[in-house]
This record gives structure tokens, sequence and C-alpha cells, in this order.
């Protein structure tokens, strides 16, 4: 029987958003399965379809797999075609896992599923180590800017449990990574088959003293301080309820995009440059003093200026610059090319602007960071740069700096489509510019 | 607050906090939407949702229901007060009409579940709803849980899983031609028990028959269903009273109690803590007819 302070203390649980990233045969189903499995997430008339399923197949065993594949075309082909959201909880966390598909077609789906992780869990097989699609995932994972790499090191069954395999390999992803900028590394030692280190501690690996999967997912911090990032307030909603309770009430409805907000503080409206004062905060029915990323707020000026949806709120003394031409990191999502000279959309936080495509200057490839020149086109799943004319200037910050007014889409003006995924800005941390270049008569990457 | 930090948002918040931004997206980028309203505890998050979101201004949405005529009463009750109390406008579509019409045929089961996509498909085409929330949640149903925030559907209301949009970080595509439009799922990341806890933190009320009641069932395919004119129950089916609850609110032909006594909101969310079942197998007839049978419903323009 629960009680209310039981029922108080498992809803002030926080939530960790993460990926797991890893070829088809390291073993990702398996180890989503069982993470889903052993933390008592999978519930009885989901194991008995699976079950039911599985012997229909003739298969002797329940496949796990058959868990997270949602649709007719996956479950008739057994491939995964899509991004997938699982659920699950301890009573420590609340987890959202962006369940990526592995095939190599299918990076854009990595892409995707990062771009909102704090946390990426890159698989591999310990019989294979760092292998190309490793450096891939840790590439696409460091592009992102995802703040917690894992690298397990799945298989340790088959390599006997051996030390030296797990330490060779960590040290060699985690010097790549690292060369990359990718923060914060953990490595672990696991066998998801057999459940060693993923929710339980192995019993086989006692000279592993880290840290299983699932205690570090639990453990790892989910927000970093919002004190260290400069304020921005897209405007989402201009609220005006023109009642005669609220006569004068005009309030800037909107998410914080990083940072943090106080009444008092002088801010400056972009793109037109006009200054104020926050005079009050509403968030969500209740008036407070301060507020920060990612709360959805309204926020009050002390001067009635004229704002809309698609203007950026920021403190006054850190504003951003605004600008027509951006450069940019993108990734292509769509199977039709993405050409010089093509016109399209651009949404950049609340905003959308008609843009032109002015440059790709180059593609990149992955496996070694190799820059690939004048490529003219990016197909689907190429990374590269871009120059983008905009016809209204935007307020865009370095995606280094914030993942959420750094970022924009990149849009088809005739159908809608999503075509691009951008970041504003360079591409990797700096350590990243000494990584080793290729040949230059590389032919780019082809996933 | 929870850790250290004292910048952390509880889970609550931050799927509030989410939820709340989308509604205000659809705001900004729409001419009509619409709000898909049962009466269902999924539906009733989201309008409260829509409610903070645009607090102290009224929610500028309409609401829709698909009445398939076999509602609970004391669900329609508590639309009709809601609906009164908020000042909300309300759409209905009706099942029964469209049967009487003849534009529907009913089924041999009785179930009335799916025919409710053609009056729903019909409404957003008379009215020209150009996005509709719908409350449906990724961890539901394995078709579900393949949903995109924002969905597109074309100008027959499908469903196309392989066209799907992807969609980064909080930038939501709602780009759209004459006829189309968008489902939007602002509790695409919440759980059954994060639905329970928010209305426990914000006390939400919600239609009775929710909390633990006394009440006549008769036993059909593994689910305990309430007697009515719907088509229950048939020769050589008992009914007998029973102290039951329901974890989903639906059409009576398909939707089933369960055993419970839990007649507290504490009391449901420990139940549901400690179950086993999900809340679709647990209750819902509709999902058992196939593997595929939500996908498929889905594909058709269900929501």
């Amino acid at each position: 029987m629960s009680t209310t302070t039981d029922l108080i203390e498992a809803s002030a649980t926080s939530l960790l958003r993460f990926a797991t990233a890893g070829s088809v045969d390291d073993g990702k189903s398996t180890l989503v399965g069982r993470l889903l499995h052993d933390s008592k997430s999978v519930l009885a008339d989901q194991l008995e379809a699976v079950e039911h399923a599985s012997r229909s197949r003739g298969q002797e065993a329940p496949d796990l797999a058959l868990l997270t594949d949602g649709l007719r075309a996956e479950r008739e082909q057994g491939i995964t075609i899509d991004v997938a959201y699982r659920y699950f909880a301890t009573p420590k966390r609340r987890f959202i896992l962006a369940d990526t598909p592995g095939h190599v077609q299918y990076t854009r789906n990595m892409v995707t599923g990062a771009s909102t992780a704090e946390l990426a869990v890159v698989l591999v097989d310990a019989r294979n180590g760092v292998v190309e699609q490793t450096r891939r995932h840790a590439a696409v994972a460091a592009l992102l800017r995802v703040p917690h790499v894992v690298l397990a090191v799945n298989k340790m069954d088959l390599v006997d449990y051996a030390e030296p395999v797990f330490a060779a390999i960590a040290e060699e992803f985690t010097g790549y990574a690292a060369s990359l900028g990718v923060p914060e590394i953990t490595t672990i030692p696991i066998s998801a088959l057999a459940g060693d280190n993923v929710v339980t501690p192995s019993a086989t690996m006692d000279w592993y003293g880290g840290p299983t999967v699932l205690e570090h997912l639990e453990t790892v911090p989910v927000t970093h301080d919002p004190a260290e990032d400069v304020a921005r307030f897209p405007v989402q909603y201009v609220i005006r309820p023109q009642t005669a309770e609220h006569p004068d009430y005009r309030g800037y409805a909107g998410q914080i995009a990083s940072g943090i907000l106080r009444v008092g503080d002088p801010v400056t409206v972009l793109p037109s440059g006009r200054t104020s004062t926050i005079e009050a905060i509403d968030a969500l029915g209740q008036s407070v003093d301060v507020a920060w990323a990612p709360q959805s707020v309204t926020v009050r000026l002390a001067d009635d200026l004229d704002i809309s949806r698609g203007d950026l709120i920021a403190p006054t003394d850190a504003t951003v610059t605004c600008s027509q031409d951006l450069t940019a990191t993108v990734c292509h999502l769509h199977d039709r090319p993405l050409k010089v000279g093509e016109r399209v959309l651009l949404k950049h936080t609340t905003r959308t602007v008609k843009a032109i495509v002015k440059d790709i200057p180059s593609r990149l490839t992955l496996d070694d960071l190799s820059q690939h020149p004048a490529p003219g086109e990016l197909a689907a799943n190429d990374i590269g740069r871009v120059v983008i004319r905009t016809a209204e200037p935007l307020p865009v910050d370095a995606y280094a700096d914030s993942r959420r007014t750094g970022s924009f889409l990149l849009i088809d003006p005739a159908d809608g489509t999503t075509l691009t995924a951008g970041m504003a800005g360079d591409a990797f941390a700096e350590t990243a510019e000494d990584a080793p270049k290729s040949t230059p008569d590389d032919d780019g990457w082809d996933f | 607050m929870t850790e250290d930090n004292p910048y952390a948002l509880t889970h609550l918040d931050a799927l509030e906090s989410e939820a709340v931004h989308i509604f205000r997206e659809v705001a900004g980028e729409f001419e009509r939407p619409v709000i898909l309203f049962s009466g269902g505890k999924d539906s009733i998050v989201m309008l409260h949702l829509a409610l903070k979101a645009f607090a102290p201004a009224p929610v500028p949405f309409a609401l829709l229901h698909v009445d398939t005529g076999h509602n609970f009463p004391e669900v329609i009750d508590y639309r009709d007060r809601t609906v009164a109390e908020h000042g909300l406008r309300l759409h209905v579509a009706s099942v029964q009409e469209f049967i009487d019409s003849g534009q529907l045929r009913e089924r041999p089961d009785g179930t009335r579940n799916p025919l409710q996509t053609v009056p729903l498909l019909d409404a957003i085409d008379k009215n020209r709803f150009d996005a509709v929330f719908g409350g449906g949640r990724r961890d539901e149903e394995k078709a579900r849980a393949k949903e995109r925030v924002f969905s597109l559907r074309d100008e027959f209301g499908v469903w196309d899983p392989r066209r799907q949009r992807p969609e980064l970080w909080q930038l939501y595509n709602g780009r759209h031609s004459p006829g189309e439009h968008v489902r939007v799922f602002p509790l695409s990341n919440w759980t059954e028990l994060d639905v329970w806890q928010y209305i426990a933190r914000e006390k939400i009320e919600l239609p009775e028959i929710y909390y633990a009641h006394e009440r006549e069932v008769f036993a059909r395919s593994g689910m305990w269903l309430a007697p009515g004119e719907w088509g229950g129950p048939k020769d050589g089916e008992t009914v007998e009273t029973r102290l039951v609850r329901y974890r989903t609110v639906g059409d009576m032909s398909c939707t089933g109690a369960v055993d419970s006594d839990a007649d507290t909101i504490e009391k449901v969310i420990a139940e549901i803590a400690a179950s086993r079942l999900t809340e679709r197998g647990a209750t819902r007839a509709d999902d058992k007819l196939s593997e595929a049978a939500m996908e498929d419903r889905k594909r058709e323009g269900y929501f």
C-alpha cells in the first residue's frame, strides 16, 4: 500500500533522455530488451505476445527484438525502419530511450535520436573492437554535442571476460572520442545476453569496479547548470486575454531555450534591438521571480514593445548578432539531394524564413573526419558544411553554445518535407582540428 | 527539485513544459486546431495542459468528441460539465448518426471503436481542421511507439509510417498542403503512470468510473463488460455485481473493467505501479483482434 509520501517521492524523480547506437550484430536489441526486462518494464501481456509471435515463427526462445519492432513491415522483414521511443523507470529516474536502428543507411536516425539525447550508449562487439561504425557513432554523438557518451563493450562472455581485451578497446575509443571533443566518456564491459553489468553487476568480471549500465544511467547528471549558459527566450505566442479581468495583460509565451531569466533583468528583443526589463514571469499559473531552461513560461516586459512569434528575448549584456549569412554543419535527411542554389525554408526556434543554399564547401567523412571538398550536393545521410543566405536576419547562436538556438531545419517550400538538420558554427570542438585528414580522393561516406 | 542541482526539473515538470511548448507551437502555426476530447484521462490531462499553456487567456481551440453512441453516461456528463465550466466550444461527431443514415454499417461483433474513423475524418474535413490534438501516448502500443509528435496525414487521413518526417530537437514541422492535416500528440512521452501522477499532483477531477465502484458486469473474452443497449449480455452470459474500476474509458462494447478496490488516487497509482498488465492489454478488446490492429486502424486515419 502506497502512502501520500511515496506518491510525492515517486513523482519527483528526474528524467533522462538517451539514445543507443550500435551496428546490426552488436547486440543492441538484446541490450535494450535486457534493460527493459531486468528493470521490470516489460509487462506480462507484452511478453506473452512476444512469446506467442516467436513460437509462431518457429523460434524456441522469445525474441526480445519483437518488443521493439512495432510495425508490420518491421516484423515481417525482421528489420527496424525507424527511430522508436521506449519508456522505462526505476525508483530513481524516468528514462526516454531513443532506440535508433543500426543499419548503416539509417544514420540520419541516429542524428534524430541524438538531437534530444543527454547521453548516448555506443555498443561495440568485444571480438571486433573499435570499427568504422563505432567511429561514426562517436562522431555523430560529438557533432550533436551529446553531453555524455557511454561505450558499452558487449559480448565480453565471448572473450572469456578478459580485462586486457576491454582495456585496449576502452583506451582506443576514449582517445578517439576525446579528440572529437566529447566531454565525458564512460566505458563499461558487459554481456547483454548473460546480463553482466547491464542491470546487475557481473560475477565474473571482478576486475571491473565501475557502475553497471543502469547505475550509470541513474546517476549521470541530467542537466548541466543553466547558470553557465546565456539566457535565450524565443517568443512562441503572444497571450492577450483582453477580458474584463485582464484588460491589459500582454505576455510572451515560450520555452526558455537556455540559461536563467529573472524579474528585473534588462533585456533586448531581437532582431529589432529594442530594450526593456522583465517585469514578471508566470510559470504556468504561478508567479515566480526566477525561471530557467527548459521551463515553459510567460514573460511580461515593463515596456509596451511590438513583439511577435519568432522574436528572441535575450539579456541586454549578452545578446546575439543577427545575420543573414549562416555557416553550419548539416545532416541531410531526405532521399532527394540538397544542391547548391536550392531555395528552401529555414526553421530556427519559432521563426521560419526563406533561405537559399549558397555553397556546399565540403562533405565530411566521419570515419576519419576528412573533408571532401566541393561535393556540389549532399545525398541522404551525408554530413557536410553549408553556407546559407536567409531572407531576414536571424539571431543564431553557435550550436556549441546552445543546442536549442544553434539548431535549425531546412524545409521544402513546395510540400513541407523536412530536408536537412543544421547546426550553426564549427562542427567539432577545437581538439578535433588536430584529427588526421585522409586522402583527398576519398569518396565520402556512404551510409 | 531533485538531486543537488537546484535547477533540475522533476520528470513531471519536464513533461509538462514539453507538452505546453507543443500546444503553443500549434497555436502559433496553425489556423484551425481542435482537441480530440473523449472524457478519458488522457484527453482530460491534455485539456488541463492547454488551459495552463494559454492562461490567463482562454484555450484558443475547440473540442471534438467522436461519440460512438455507446459511451458511459458518467463520461458524457463529465464532458458537458467541463465544456460549460471553461466556456469551450464542443463539436460532436456521432457514429450513431452515420449508422442511422446508412453511411456506416454496424459490425457483427457490435464493436463500434473502429467505426469512429469515418465520422472523425468527416468532421475534420467539414470543419477544415488543420491540426488535431490527440491524447495518444507512445507507451500505449507498439505502433504508437513509432508515432511522431507532429504526424502528417494526407487528404484521406492516412498515416504512412515510412513517410514520416524525422523530428529533431524541439523543431516541429507543421507544414502541410491544403486538404492535409497534422495530428499532434503532446503526451507522446508520457506513460500511464506519469498521467496518474500528474492527475494527483494537479488535483484533476476525473469521471468517477476510474475509481473502484460496484457495478453490474458480465464476462466476455476474458474481460468484464458493462451491460447495455449496445448488445450485451448475450445468451449464456451472466450479469454479476463486482467491485471494479476502468483503466481506460472508451466505447462500452470494447472497454473492459478491472477488478479493483482502488477507490482513491493513491490506491490507483499503487495499483498501476504494481500491475503486470499494460493498460490496453488489460482492457481493450479491439487491440486483441490482430498483432497489427492498432497500426492498421491508424493507417486508416484512427487517432
